[in-house]
């Protein structure tokens, strides 16, 4: 979550569900928190009892809008326009929170005097390089300073990234700058270069005409939202934001958060109690998949995995690593206490502690640009847990066309996944794409444990870790991944146990002793948990990361995580009910960083250390004991005051000041305007999707500049906006889970109590659309994109709401993804429709706005299928190369997706 | 209901103000009781995929769209339903139905066989070891709870979950038992206990009236549109239900009666007037043979 974590520091989300029930007003965008997230749920409905507006502003209406005190329909797509058109009221209005954002934000800073905006340039901010389809960010810095680059991505490499835009870490942090000095500041805030001003002149147009033209809302709605949001914040008040991948999954969904970020600067909302960024994330241990990462590009705790580019061994990535203020100061420590972790006794001052063992990434190594590669024949084996891509993943058929080009697969799952049998059971091998006897791919499914089969912990998305015990003996050949990974480490062990090659090194040298137990030989996961909490040269649990050292005496295998095994007691297991203590429930389980649960709260307080007001304390300056008290752990180092001002060269925590709350960020201040992090923009600013019906209202550019698509042939794209060939593709069409399954549907279609309740794959359409099209209820209905067709039954409902753009209505198709051809209940696999046009910070997929058909009747069956695909497919690229429009085309070139 | 109870009637409170469809309670309760699923059947029936209560649903979620407010207070969900016209109102009611426990239950009196019974906490029970698959229970409940499970007719019909039970069907009749077994060792049945928003709430009955009551009048304050209780009265036409519910629309939008009565509420007076009309006759007859005979 780049997005929250150069808005404030960490990419995690800000606050925690239960809190949601202190808030005066909770808006709902980009997730549909009931069906989705329904456990945490009951804080919004909490809320609500009390006096809360609820607001969910969403395409469709769900069962989230039905709970909601105001459901506002917008078009799939159109967020930044509406959250713009909310900061442009709140400036407009005089709403904003001055204290705060005096204090507390870069709202003062003055910005480089070469940066021009997106007003200036119809549409692109300056340092566009069209040649490379690149932003040169130095022009975007603080005035006076050079860019630093923080822990996080290297992908476009060390030498050029620091000034093309690269992005500090998925679900990283803000990054730092070069020098600790306070930036040039106006605290006046009339500079006509300080963030504030250029933030009024960036969202002048985004008025609340704009606003229901570009999203299809009325102006009524939209200022309704806009009024009662002001009226909730303020020192007496407080408002949450609640998102989830109905934001994250566009070409610009990294930016639709950040514009909420900037609304509850502006308002005052964060580090308070009701207040906040709620980040939903879609599974148990989403979250803990990025702390203790999955991704190619970050190593645990965002610390960033170094590239080739980088030579100069364990100094220079510290150099680079190391921000000169907040607690990105001691990244030394971190970096050599999680190569202690890993390789132990063999880690070394002397050998740079076995630096040199970490692989070096080159280039985007990132999901959809492995699928390109498996297509172009580059990859050999895959791995596939606990995910079923060919339903999952954007394209369907692109996934599984490159399944069938490897040598080897290896899925591991509950159930045999639709992933596991692409080479007999697929839409590819019912049309006579993909023959059985010619796929070369050797596939070996793996059984795995459930979460009751096994112990082990679950980042949930409020960064808390809970423990689960193992209920039953896992059946038959089904195992746990703990117990997949020892076991194959061991193996691997072995087998170059005799080697002299030094590239076996890291493998011979890592530490590899867990306990075990039982007839399978199961590792302990509590050894696996002590060991990312790591220990002294004395082997003693540490109690939290500020006792990391960076001289080797520490051993950490994820810093943020250090504490959960304090006294080397479990806290994750700590089972204390919130009623036997306060609502804050510090005593259930364990949240990183330090057991804080609502992060950035010494922003509860006023720069003086007191809170804003009686009703929203939380965390404040005891001026007795000399120390920062509360209901919550203090976010802040707990003795410093609120008067403390940094001597000259402090460095590192030290850095900041009493006053500023964003402890993880190089100034300490939330960042209203990300002068680097981002690559595709210091501002959020509105684009159309990718695929999308319109041109945009505000610029000549159309889409995100800087959105990743590829030439695939596998991954064609509808014609868009104005070209010809986009009245082929009319409606607009988004993706979505529902209660009753889960994600790809492995966990649910094969259970009959679940695949019961949403027993068929079907489509939701309004009255009026089925009208038009000849479409029945309950009947079935063909849906095409230029990648494939699905068949579904028809669901005709109100609850699907059409927009009005620019005083033409238009309507919207609403599918679920859950379907394929496995399990109890199989159907039409959304995702085949989807493409592969990515966010260009994040790498994700594009599924929430696109354009499609939609027809009366089942699909083509057999090799009708990709010919009717391609028929409309042709007919609407034939137009479009042949017709091209008057205005010249997008002044931007193809992002190859390298 | 026998006057000599030790321990308080139990029963629930469904609040469907904060019911958010989730039918966590469905799965809950099938999986508690074992209960086979109910087919794969797509019904386009809004989110609805169970359609009633039945001997394989033992709690089951309706799900109702509206063009009608939530609430009357201005401030409410509208959706533009005619591209041409004004927005309308838009609301989606979702209620999680149950067995209602009736105080004058008429499934328990009709049975022949003893199999239903009125358990301690003053619920009623089919004991599966008891009942003979007579029927004659199903036409007595006017809810259309009680069913029989019928032998699948085709290996289409037949549950999935069957194999899993190992057990032949009978035509034995089912329906929610208020999780008897759980209740026994101190627990709240299984759906209330899996409500994430507590909108089925578990409780002592007398309680659970007083609750609603007051919910009802925050409501009616709030202006929710239509809120009304159902089934809490112990003077309706089955002497009140043992699981009531606070609903925002008429009965029968929920697909429930308005004016349940227990079948076997004039019993006691057809009996008596079929003895006094056997008297009668007896009498007649008896007047007839003696009166012959002169």
């Amino acid at each position: 979550m780049p997005s929250l974590g150069t808005s404030f520091g960490r990419g995690g989300a800000t606050d925690y569900q239960q809190d949601l029930m202190n808030s005066d007003c909770v808006v709902i965008m980009g997730s549909n928190m009931a069906e989705n997230h329904p456990v945490g749920f009951q804080w919004v409905l909490e809320a609500r009892e009390r006096g809360a507006h609820v607001f969910h502003v969403d395409p469709r209406f769900t069962r989230t809008s039905a709970m909601a005190t105001k459901h506002v329909g917008i078009r799939a797509g159109s967020d930044i326009a509406f959250l713009g058109g909310l900061v442009h009221y709140i400036l407009e209005h005089d709403r904003w929170f001055h204290d705060y954002v005096l204090h507390y934000t870069n709202a003062p800073v003055i910005i480089d005097e070469r940066f021009s905006d997106t007003e200036d340039n119809d549409g692109l901010f300056s340092g566009w390089d069209p040649e490379k389809s690149r932003y040169d960010v130095t022009t975007w810095q603080y005035a006076g300073t050079q860019v630093h680059g923080a822990a996080g991505q290297r992908e476009e490499g060390f030498q050029e990234s620091a000034s093309k835009g690269e992005q500090s870490g998925h679900g990283g942090h803000g990054g730092g700058f070069s020098h600790g000095d306070p930036p040039e500041r106006d605290d006046s805030l009339e500079h006509p270069r300080c963030v504030f001003q250029i933030l009024k002149r960036h969202y002048a147009r985004y008025t609340p005409e704009l606003v229901a033209d570009a999203c299809g809302c009325s102006v009524e709605e939209f200022l309704h939202v806009a009024e009662t949001i002001c009226d909730s914040s303020g020192p007496e008040r407080t408002s949450a934001f609640v998102y989830a991948v109905g934001w994250t999954q566009h070409t610009k969904g990294v930016q639709m958060i950040r514009t909420a970020a900037i609304i509850q600067l502006l308002l005052g909302n964060m580090g308070r109690p009701g207040g906040g960024i709620m980040a939903l994330r879609g599974h148990a241990s989403i979250q803990g998949s990025t702390d203790i990462p999955t991704l190619y590009n970050i190593l645990p705790g965002y610390l960033t995995m170094p590239h080739t580019e980088h030579y100069g061994g364990l100094d220079a990535y510290i150099d680079r690593t190391t921000s000169p203020g907040g607690w990105w100061g001691n990244a030394n420590a971190y970096i050599v206490s999680l190569l202690k972790a890993w390789w132990g006794a063999a880690a070394t001052p002397e050998n740079d502690f076995c630096f040199s063992y970490l692989p070096r990434i080159d280039q985007d190594n990132s999901n959809y640009w492995t699928v390109g590669q498996m297509l172009e024949g580059n990859v050999q084996g895959y791995m596939v847990v606990g995910q079923n891509p060919a339903v999952g993943s954007a394209n369907g058929r692109a996934n599984r066309l490159g399944l069938a080009n490897l040598d080897w697969l290896v899925v591991r799952d509950l159930v045999e996944t639709e992933t596991a049998a692409f080479w007999y059971d697929s839409p590819e091998i019912e049309s006579g794409e993909l023959r059985t006897d010619e796929i070369g791919t050797e596939v070996f499914f793996m059984p795995a444990s459930s979460h009751l089969e096994k112990d082990g912990s679950f980042t949930n998305t409020q960064r808390l870790l809970q423990w689960h015990f193992k209920a039953v003996e896992p059946k038959e050949d089904c195992r746990s991944e703990l117990w997949f990974y020892y076991h194959l480490g061991k193996k691997i062990r072995e087998k170059l146990k005799e080697s002299a090659d030094p590239r076996d090194l890291p493998i011979q040298d890592l530490t590899w002793a867990y306990p075990t137990s039982g007839e399978h030989e199961e590792p302990s996961a509590e050894a696996v948990l002590a060991e990312i909490n790591g220990w002294d040269d004395k082997g003693q649990a540490l109690a939290g990361y500020k006792l990391l050292k960076p001289d080797g005496t520490t051993a950490c295998g994820c810093w943020i995580y250090c504490g959960v095994f304090a006294g080397g007691i479990n806290m994750a297991a700590r089972r204390k009910p919130h009623w036997e203590q306060n609502y804050t429930a510090l005593e259930w389980a364990w949240s990183w960083p330090a057991n804080r649960r609502l992060l950035y709260n010494r922003a509860s307080a006023d720069p003086d250390g007191n809170p804003w007001s009686e009703r929203k304390r939380l965390v404040w300056w005891d001026p007795e004991q000399k120390k920062w008290t509360g209901t919550d752990t203090p976010d802040f180092d707990e003795e410093k005051p609120p008067d403390y001002v940094p001597p000259d060269g402090a460095r590192g925590p030290d850095a900041i000041r009493g006053d500023h709350p964003f402890i993880m960020q190089a100034d300490g201040l939330g960042w209203i305007y990300a002068p680097q992090g981002l690559v595709d923009g210091p501002l959020p600013t509105h684009y159309e999707p990718h695929e999308s019906p319109f041109e945009n209202p505000l610029y000549d550019q159309r889409a995100n500049p800087r959105r990743q698509h590829g030439d695939l042939p596998e991954d064609p794209y509808n014609p868009t906006g104005d070209e010809p060939g986009s009245e082929l593709y009319p409606f607009v069409a988004t993706t979505y889970r529902l209660t009753e399954h889960h994600t790809a549907g492995g966990m649910t279609r094969f259970t009959p109590y679940l695949a019961e309740l949403q027993p068929q794959m079907f489509v939701e359409v309004h009255p009026d659309l089925a009208q038009e099209r000849g479409l029945e209820h309950g009947g079935w209905a063909t849906v095409t994109t230029a990648r494939s067709a699905i068949e579904a039954r028809v669901m005709v409902t109100d609850r699907m709401r059409p927009v009005r753009i620019n005083g033409r209505v238009h309507h919207q198709v609403g599918i679920p993804y859950h379907w394929g051809t496995r399990g109890l209940t199989t159907g039409g696999s959304g995702n085949d429709l989807t493409h592969m046009a990515l966010d260009p910070n994040v790498h994700i997929q594009e599924v929430k706005a696109f354009t499609c058909d939609i027809r009366p009747g089942r699909r083509p069956k057999g090799p009708s299928l990709p010919e009717h695909v391609a028929e409309l497919r042709d007919q609407a690229h034939t137009r479009r190369d042949q017709e091209p429009r008057v205005e010249p085309a997008e002044n931007t070139s193809t992002v190859p997706s390298q | 209901m026998t006057e000599t109870l030790t321990q308080p009637r139990m029963g629930f409170f469904t609040d469907t103000t904060v019911c958010i469809g989730c039918k966590a309670c469905e799965v809950a309760c099938k999986e508690w009781n074992l209960i086979p699923d109910d087919g794969l059947r797509w019904t386009g029936e809004s989110y609805d995929n169970t359609s009633e209560l039945s001997a394989n649903t033992w709690r089951h979620v309706t799900f109702v769209e509206q063009r009608k407010p939530l609430k009357l207070d201005g401030e409410t969900a509208t959706v533009e339903t005619d591209a041409a016209a004004a927005p309308e109102p838009l609301r989606w009611l979702m209620e999680s139905d149950v067995c209602k426990h009736c105080t004058h239950a008429g499934c328990l009196d009709v049975c022949p066989t003893g199999a239903l019974f009125r358990t301690e906490f003053g619920t009623v029970v089919v004991q599966e070891d008891v009942c003979n698959g007579c029927g004659y229970c199903v036409p007595a409940c006017p809810f259309g709870v009680i069913d029989q499970r019928h032998l699948p007719r085709s290996a289409d019909d037949a549950p999935l979950a069957l194999p899993l039970l190992g057990k032949q069907e009978d035509g034995r009749v089912w329906k929610c038992t208020l999780c008897y077994d759980r209740l026994k060792g101190g627990h709240e049945p299984a759906c209330a206990k899996s409500c994430p928003t507590d909108s089925i709430q578990f409780g002592e009955l007398d309680e659970l009236r007083e609750r609603a009551e007051r919910r009802l009048e925050k409501l009616r304050a709030e202006r929710w549109n239509g809120a009304r209780l159902y089934g809490h009265d112990p003077d309706d036409g089955v002497g009140g239900f043992g699981a009531f519910f606070l609903l925002l629309d008429e009965p029968e939008v929920y697909g429930l009666p308005p004016d349940p009565v227990v079948p076997t509420k004039h019993l006691p007076q057809l009996w008596r007037t079929t003895a006094i009309a056997a008297t009668a006759m007896f009498v007649g007859l008896a007047a007839a043979f003696i009166g012959g005979s002169e």
